[in-house]
């Protein structure tokens, strides 16, 4: 292979040198008339491989660099961003952010993030584990995933590879309150996909692993191995008559139903009113056994972060206990227009855990009966404003506990407002891999269309 | 539905190129706006190129970008926040037999340029048999004008547009609660320069108006969005008040849905109206059609030229050459010009849309069609303009021939596995037909079908072909591109509804 062994992770620049650049826009926001002004600045440097049928398929180097500044005039807002970091181009930017700012309208809202909620301190999470990897390194370990899923089972035909990613950021911000920080980041992955094929035709699945730590993904044939397995759990798929049947969610997609929740509880949306969940707090969104919590500062969790995208300190919360919301998805802004405070969440929720239950996937089987297993989803069929859903879907019917066949061309449809309180079980088998952390779910029954 | 279309282009068989062919110098443009700042020239390229091709592959290519680009946006009546953002860089690829090196840089300059070269190179080992090839330059009738939307339209104008369109949609109803409107616009100067010869620059204008609403009635809210755009200047939105036309067009969806009772559950006859409908062709047969996927093999389509994949009333095709079109191209990213592919003739699978990485290894030739989201992505084939040519029928003849089905006129996004097939795309407006008739609306709902098989299925084909108003993106490992899509009015015998009414 190469001649020359390059590193995955170029050094990123000194932490001194970013802060400095956002002390430079942020006094350069104050030359130019802002009455206040935030500022972030960020760098990330990684590199990615991917293998297919054994050969190197690409070999991606990354580096990328960012700026952004938000000036405020009065009560009037402006942005702009570039990449260039020369003092030519901070001065351009936040001349482009004043000139904004001078023809918006002034927003009684707008603004930085009170001074008070802003983190005293930055707690060292444990984001940071460099991957000291080489490009050879990376294509060996990609090879020996993709084998893995190749030789599990002569149905194992065809590949669109796999893949080994290694990124590393930093990013600073910093706003005219003088709050200024910054942590550096990693973030590394594995992944396979591969294609089963045999008379009924080909089926494709995939496996990933991802982690902040590289000595915490999982084993690289382990990964190809599920991969494998995934895909040639669907062969022989057949279509359902259209039916109403309970369903049971798969923990990777049970967070994208936590997600919708999210979503609906966001600021934004509410202020808009363009949520099903308006004017709930304090009451039952979801049965009493159901509790969700945000956990900010979890070592080396992916979703982790000692501040917000506005600097407002995270902390522990609960935003359901007992199915009762008891709180929203807040920044600065949308606290202001819904008479609230922040709740620290500009740029999204930090670890949101929905509390695992007792049982297993196989428990959870056994539970359903005879109903629908649902181990992919296709499609954005879900509308917030109404919580109406509907989604292509594919996985297995079970009868009795026991499956029975593959399923696919089917849709599952349904209000996610009773889908939410419909939920008979959450499982204990969490899916740790995103920002959102939740087991299997159950729900009564929904529409499956089929045949 | 208001879906405006620049005139001559709905006679899109004829492809009608402006007669007065703009002829402005691309290259020329992009030289002076990406190089010559940096101090770049033919000399220097060459350069980069030879430390390529030092190393033994087979061709590589440096991309230089540069956008400018811009977000106005409107809610409870005032804009109260905009941005600008300014992007640029320089990817640097080499790639030999299956395999690519890819390295970039924010930094345009020789320093980053040689460095990017020497980390992209590394795909392969030391010892040359490539040639840089004698570069080549082809200007071609340039589809769209290679002005900067961003100054087309001043500060208040652009601030006065959207209090327009929201003042449109307040009046439409006063069941109106938000109005919520964005306006986009963006400029890429781009210049390809490769080892195989080409040598190309472009300058891509294009802006994006959207509207959406919320109204309530009786504590009951729906949402309804529309809008539009192409590569154009904002001056597009003010003529024929196309803007206007946006608002009252999303105030009439959301009011539409208002009514809207549950949708059916089943598998069922389906008529879809003309437009933006057409991502059914995006998604059921344009990715599976994609260069990369069939060169692989793991397409549901792989393998399968020549073959009848749809009705004979089926022809469908992918044309990077429409005037100011969102998905239209002078060129793709890699240089290569856009074309007209045929990709179902008469029902029979024609042809897949190429790069130049998998037409090479598939003994093909490029169909221009590969593009990238940015410089700091590689190129993978990918549509422009996808769409299905006019049939003979009557719109209301299809309608009529229906005893009990569904009629969706307008979507949401749609998504595929192009392995087993299986596409979904969501219906935001949808009515029931009972005996011919279209009867009361029903909420949205995903359909579902099967890529290879839902065009043989379709059983009449509409004179009525639009093209969508110019607003799709399109999604694919991760990077996304603007593209475009049309269709007339079609009936699908079979086709699986996923409502919540069995």
């Amino acid at each position: 292979m190469p001649e020359s062994i390059t590193p995955t992770a170029t050094l990123l620049p000194e932490r001194k040198l970013l802060e400095t650049l956002v002390a430079d826009i942020l006094a350069e926001a104050r030359v130019q008339g802002a009455t206040s002004a935030e500022a972030a600045v960020s760098c990330s440097s990684g590199l990615s491989v991917t293998v297919r049928l054994g050969q190197v398929e690409t070999l991606e180097h990354h580096r990328q660099r960012g700026l952004g500044v938000t000036v405020y005039i009065g009560q009037s807002r402006g942005t702009a961003s570039t990449a260039d970091w020369r003092s030519q181009a901070i001065h351009d930017t936040v001349r482009s952010a004043c000139a904004i700012a001078r023809y918006t309208a002034a927003d009684p809202y707008a603004g930085l993030a009170d001074p008070e909620r802003l983190a005293r301190a930055v707690p060292d999470l444990d984001l940071y584990h460099l991957w000291p990897l080489v490009a050879e390194e990376a294509i060996v370990l990609a090879r020996e995933c993709e084998a893995a899923a190749l030789t599990h089972d002569s149905r194992i035909r065809n590949s669109e590879g796999a893949g080994i990613a290694t990124h590393t950021g930093l990013a600073i911000y910093g706003n005219s309150h003088g709050f200024c920080g910054g942590y550096a980041t990693t973030r590394h992955s594995l992944s396979c996909s591969v294609i089963a094929q045999d008379d009924s035709g080909m089926q494709r699945n995939h496996w990933y692993s991802v982690a902040r730590d590289p000595t915490e993904l999982a084993a690289a044939a382990a990964v190809g191995q599920k991969a494998a397995r995934r895909a040639l759990r669907r062969l022989g798929s057949r279509r359902l008559e259209t039916r109403q049947a309970p369903v049971l969610f798969a923990p990777e997609l049970a967070r994208g139903l936590i997600g919708h929740f999210i979503a609906a509880v966001r600021g934004g949306a509410l202020y808009r009113k363009a949520s099903f969940l308006l004017d709930r707090l304090g009451t039952a969104v979801f049965p009493a056994f159901v509790t969700i919590y945000e956990r900010p500062h979890l070592p080396k969790a992916l979703a982790s972060a000692p501040f917000d995208g506005e600097g407002v300190a995270t902390a522990d919360r609960d935003l359901v206990s007992g199915g009762l919301l008891q709180g929203y998805v807040l920044d600065s802004y949308s606290g202001r227009r819904l008479g609230m405070q922040t709740t620290g969440n500009a740029g999204g929720v930090h670890n949101l855990i929905v509390e695992p239950g007792t049982l297993g996937q196989e428990a959870l089987l056994r539970q359903l009966g005879t109903g629908l297993w649902v181990t992919a989803l296709l499609g954005h069929g879900v509308n917030l404003v109404t919580g109406d859903y509907s989604r292509g879907a594919s996985g297995f019917w079970v009868e009795n506990g026991e499956v029975q066949y593959p399923v696919h061309e089917i849709t599952i449809a349904g209000n996610l407002n009773d889908m939410f309180k419909n939920i008979l079980a959450v499982g204990n088998d969490v899916d740790a891999r995103g920002g959102i952390r939740c087991g299997s779910l159950l729900l009564e029954p929904m529409t499956v269309a089929g045949q | 539905m208001a879906s405006p279309i620049p005139a001559g282009v709905a006679d899109v068989n004829k492809r009608i190129l402006s007669e007065n062919a703009m002829t402005t110098d691309t290259l020329a443009l992009a030289r002076h706006h990406l190089l010559a700042p940096a101090e770049l020239g033919d000399g220097e390229l060459q350069q980069a190129l030879a430390r390529l091709l030092d190393h033994a592959i087979d061709s590589g290519d440096l991309y230089f970008q540069s956008r400018r680009a811009e977000s106005w946006s409107l809610e409870e009546g005032q804009v109260k926040s905009a941005s600008h953002a300014i992007q640029q860089g320089v990817g640097v690829r080499a790639v030999s037999g299956e395999k690519t090196g890819f390295a970039y840089s924010d930094e345009i300059g020789l320093p980053a340029l040689l460095e990017a070269a020497s980390a992209a190179r590394a795909i392969s080992r030391h010892g040359s048999e490539g040639r840089l090839q004698i570069w080549r330059s082809n200007p071609q009738p340039a589809v769209y004008q290679t002005l900067d939307p961003l100054d087309t339209l001043s500060a208040d104008a652009k601030i006065h547009l959207l209090e327009q369109v929201d003042n449109a949609a307040r009046r439409q109803d006063p069941r109106v609660n938000q109005v919520m409107v964005s306006l986009t616009g963006a400029r890429d100067t781009i210049l390809v320069a490769s080892s195989d010869g080409a040598l190309a620059g472009d300058v891509r204008p294009l802006v994006r108006l959207n509207v959406t609403v919320i109204v309530e009635q009786n504590g009951r809210r729906e949402q309804g969005s529309s809008g539009g755009g192409g590569r154009i200047g904002y001056g597009w939105f003010l003529d024929e008040d196309r803007a206007l036309a946006y608002a009252r067009e999303a105030v009439r969806l959301a009011l539409v849905n208002l009514d809207a009772v549950p949708a059916p559950a089943g598998t069922m006859k389906v008529v879809l109206g003309p437009g933006w409908p057409g991502i059914l062709l995006h998604e059921a047969v344009g990715h599976g059609l994609e260069g990369d996927f069939n060169r692989k093999g793991t397409s549901a389509f792989s393998g399968r030229l020549g073959e009848r994949v749809a009705s004979p009333l089926c022809t469908v095709v992918d044309d990077g050459t429409l005037p100011n079109r969102r998905g239209s191209l002078n060129m793709d990213d890699e240089g290569t010009p856009t074309q007209c592919t045929t990709l179902i003739e008469r029902g029979v699978l024609k042809g897949y849309l190429q790069d130049k990485l998998n037409a090479r290894l598939m003994n093909m030739a490029p169909t221009g069609n590969g593009r990238r989201e940015s410089y700091a992505h590689l190129p993978l084939p990918r549509m422009t303009n996808t769409y299905l040519l006019a049939g003979e029928h009557e719109p209301a003849e299809i309608i009529a021939s229906v005893e009990r089905g569904l009629y969706a006129v307008n979507f949401g996004g749609g998504q595929v596995d192009i392995t087993s097939g299986k596409f979904v795309f969501s219906t935001s407006e949808a009515y029931w037909i009972e005996n011919g008739r279209v009867t009361r609306p029903v909420k949205g709902a995903t359909l579902i079908g099967n890529g290879p098989e839902v065009l043989t299925q379709v059983s009449m084909v509409g004179n009525d072909l639009k093209l969508d108003a110019g607003v799709g993106t399109c999604g694919k490992d991760g990077q996304s591109v603007p593209v475009g899509v049309g269709q007339p009015t079609l009936k699908i015998e079979a086709l699986t509804v996923g409502g919540t009414r069995s």
